[in-house]
């Protein structure tokens, strides 16, 4: 009775994938090259109703309306950038994953490098001191056995 | 030297600092890039009668509310008395039927009342992309000049309207 309950489950919980998967394909677009470009592209773009999941993962309505926003421009022969610019006019650089180096960003981008400087100079500081610090005992010591 | 054993915690409290305020905060609210650029112009017909078109740029040269709004949308609904109030009280509120169907739309406005001085239809949600719309409600202040002011993200509050809306609204007016 477990085991049914737990492939019952799981039969449930695998049902919405199936549905994705007919959904993708019944919205793609006949152009294969357009596609795996849309795939590309959109992989890279934040679907704004469930915040953690990218365009092209995303089964929101929204993302379905942006994924045939992009199909239109991408047929109109616009590039990604000017694709990735439509949609940060809209809805502002946070639907990039990957944000841009700007004034407001450079501590998300510049942050990590001075934490790891401000570790390694603590780690050369504590370094310092211990061997000081040893040598200073091991003197003593020696001072000790000689006395 | 006992000072120093004081720097862990006065991070622990800076990290709790930030965590607190992090508390505070909602992560659903984008920051509209289109607060303070032009309200994208949009063509689109009224609803309950698709004979007329409502036009943003006819109404240049007057402060306005767009209120983003669906029949299928819960959250709509517990804004809509608030809106019909905000009406009564004479604010310039004009709606737009996101993603929705012409019948269930005006179904809702005969059950709750309207408070749209008119309303304008976005079937295939092509007008809710050009402002950056993610999920109705919203509302979005525009200005004299065709303006976007404010983007309220989410139902209108008692709060937000008293504190944001209304006095935004008055000094626009001037």
């Amino acid at each position: 009775m477990k085991h049914f309950f737990k492939f019952w489950l799981l039969f449930v919980l695998l049902v919405p994938c199936l549905g994705a998967n007919i959904h993708a394909a019944y919205e793609a677009d006949a152009d294969p090259q357009l596609e795996a470009r849309l795939k590309a592209l959109s992989s890279e773009l934040r679907c704004l109703v469930c915040q953690n999941s990218t365009l092209a993962d995303s089964d929101a309505p929204l993302a379905e309306d942006l994924r045939k926003e992009i199909r239109v421009l991408m047929r109109e022969g616009k590039n990604d950038e000017e694709v990735v610019a439509y949609l940060v006019e809209r809805y502002g650089d946070f639907v990039r994953y990957r944000p841009p180096m700007q004034a407001n960003t450079a501590l998300l981008w510049i942050g990590p490098f001075v934490m790891l400087f401000i570790g390694a100079i603590t780690l050369v500081l504590v370094l310092k001191k211990r061997s000081s610090a040893t040598q200073a005992a091991d003197k003593t010591t020696l001072g000790d056995d000689n006395g | 030297m006992k000072l120093k054993l004081l720097i862990p915690l006065a991070l622990f409290f800076i990290v709790v600092g930030f965590l607190f305020k992090g508390l505070y905060l909602d992560p659903r609210e984008v920051p509209s890039p289109l607060v303070g650029k032009p309200a994208p112009a949009f063509t689109a017909p009224v609803l309950g009668d698709a004979s007329k078109s409502f036009s943003a740029a006819d109404l240049k040269g007057k402060v306005w509310m767009l209120n983003m709004w669906a029949s299928w949308c819960a959250a709509c609904k517990d804004e809509h008395p608030l809106l019909v109030e905000m009406k009564q009280h004479g604010v310039p509120l004009y709606g737009l039927a996101y993603k929705d169907t012409e019948a269930d739309a005006q179904d809702v406005l005969k059950q709750m009342g309207d408070p749209y001085i008119s309303t304008a239809t976005d079937a295939n949600g092509k007008i809710g992309i050009d402002y950056g719309v993610y999920g109705v409600p919203e509302t979005y202040i525009i200005d004299k000049a065709g303006v976007i002011r404010y983007k309220q993200i989410g139902p209108i509050t008692p709060a937000a309207l008293r504190d944001k809306i209304l006095p935004l609204l008055k000094e626009l007016e001037k």
